[in-house]
């Protein structure tokens, strides 16, 4: 049993406490409210204050943590819809250009009485010593070997053999053991064009005459002289042009076209022998 | 017993104090028999005694007056405790520490019950000194002298019987 004579303190702060209480419930404040509702009204007050802080702050807290979860999912899927979004933009570019070169072929091959039939470059040059790559046409769609093969800019190159059922190798114009009879369009020169699988040239125009008129940015063209290569068609421009220690010029010249990006060409079903270009071809005789 | 006897020296208080004022209002003023009460329950129980006894007392003390309830009974709290507490610290058992304790404990409830005013009705502390002073000296006399009845009291009565008894005797 618990005496109250020792809890002396305790009872009389209790009574005082409750006396201060019995008072202050008796007082009105300055505004009218008594005194201990006043006091009780602000004590709970700040305490409401203090549990809604606390309560804000773990609603904030806990609805910026679901927040960030979400945003973090969201960002994820985001991520997820970027790259497949790149991808398709890649996809569309892709088919874009593709589209731009199938019609660049599709506008050769109308302007061109050449039979001809397209075809995709799918593999490259598995040899280094030889600068090949391999089409998906072959001997099922009329390709032969020795068979011109141009591309919208100008020359690539010709089929060599064996030539498969469904794909065919060409040996492109800047493999050293190329060559096209060509000449410069603006003078009418004739001459060889050969391979040198060097970057600077990429090309020489050998068999020109040192007396002849040369410049540097001049058009090169076939000349069908060598019966693969139609005539008329651009082979490369005049890079340099030097006269040679002996009887000919040294003729360096830049591709018409670019073998680094090459995708899609056109295999001239016939040797080329006597055919013309039509009017208008890129890099053509304009209807010589 | 001690409750009873304390509740009934209380009510007693009352009883004198408010007869006291309807005769009186000067003399009411200048005597608060009441607080009177609780010390000499505070000094003859000590300090639990004391402060039940200030509360009881102040509380009825207020309600009576019509004042805010609880202002006297925290100040005659106050004094009860503290004189308990001072009583059973020292030796008060002569006539006049125990003057000084009625004496003390009347400026110690006044300063306290005219600061709690001054709290509740937002008013400057105001005390009366002499006033203060006057009714400390009456309070001090009046409890010294309910002391002095209370514990010699019966004493006295008893040998005056004791006299008549005797006187008697002879006288027949």
């Amino acid at each position: 049993m618990l005496d109250i004579r020792q809890r002396t303190g305790y009872l009389f702060l209790s009574v005082m406490v409750g006396h201060l209480i019995l008072i202050s419930a008796q007082v009105q404040s300055k505004t009218g409210v008594p005194v201990l509702e006043a006091v009780t009204f602000g004590t709970f007050a700040r305490i409401q204050v203090a549990v809604a802080a606390v309560i804000d702050g773990v609603r904030n807290g806990w609805g910026n943590y679901v927040g960030l979860r979400g945003v973090r999912a969201e960002n994820e899927a985001l991520r997820r819809q970027v790259a497949e979004l790149e991808v398709r933009l890649q996809e569309h570019r892709a088919l874009a250009a593709r589209s731009a070169r199938l019609q660049e072929l599709m506008d050769l091959r109308s302007r061109t009485t050449l039979p001809t039939v397209a075809a995709e470059v799918i593999a490259g040059n598995p040899n280094p010593g030889m600068l090949t790559v391999t089409i998906d046409r072959g001997a099922a769609d009329g390709v032969q070997p020795n068979m011109a093969v141009i591309a919208p800019r100008g020359v690539v190159g010709r089929v060599i053999g064996p030539v498969a059922a469904r794909a065919a190798r060409v040996q492109l114009l800047v493999d050293r053991n190329a060559a096209a009879g060509a000449l410069i369009e603006r003078t009418r020169v004739g001459g060889m064009v050969v391979g040198t699988e060097d970057d600077d040239p990429p090309l020489l125009m050998e068999l020109v005459s040192n007396l002849a008129d040369v410049k540097a940015g001049d058009l090169v063209v076939s000349s069908g002289v060598d019966g693969i290569y139609p005539k008329g068609f651009a082979i490369g421009t005049v890079e340099s042009s030097q006269e040679g220690p002996r009887l000919h010029r040294v003729i360096g010249l830049r591709p018409a076209v670019d073998f680094a990006s090459l995708e899609e060409v056109l295999v001239v079903l016939v040797p080329a022998r006597g055919a013309t270009p039509m009017d208008g071809a890129p890099g053509g005789e304009g209807g010589q | 017993m001690r409750t009873a006897g304390v509740l009934l020296a209380l009510a007693g208080a009352l009883v004198l104090q408010t007869t006291l004022a309807g005769l009186s209002m000067a003399g009411a003023t200048r005597v608060n028999l009441v607080l009177v009460a609780v010390v000499y329950a505070a000094l003859a129980f000590g300090p639990v005694t004391g402060l039940l006894a200030g509360t009881a007392g102040g509380l009825a003390q207020d309600a009576l007056a019509g004042s805010i309830i609880g202002i006297g009974g925290f100040s005659q709290t106050l004094v009860g405790f503290s004189v308990g507490v001072l009583g059973a610290q020292f030796i008060v058992s002569q006539p006049v520490p125990r003057f000084v304790m009625f004496a003390g404990a009347t400026f110690l409830h006044e300063a306290c019950f005219q600061a709690l005013f001054a709290l509740v009705e937002t008013r400057g502390f105001r005390m009366l000194l002499a006033a203060t002073l006057i009714q400390a000296l009456v309070n001090a006399t009046v409890g010294v002298t309910a002391f002095w009845v209370v514990e010699r009291g019966p004493g006295l009565l008893q040998r005056r019987s004791t006299r008549g008894a005797t006187l008697s005797r002879r006288h027949f």
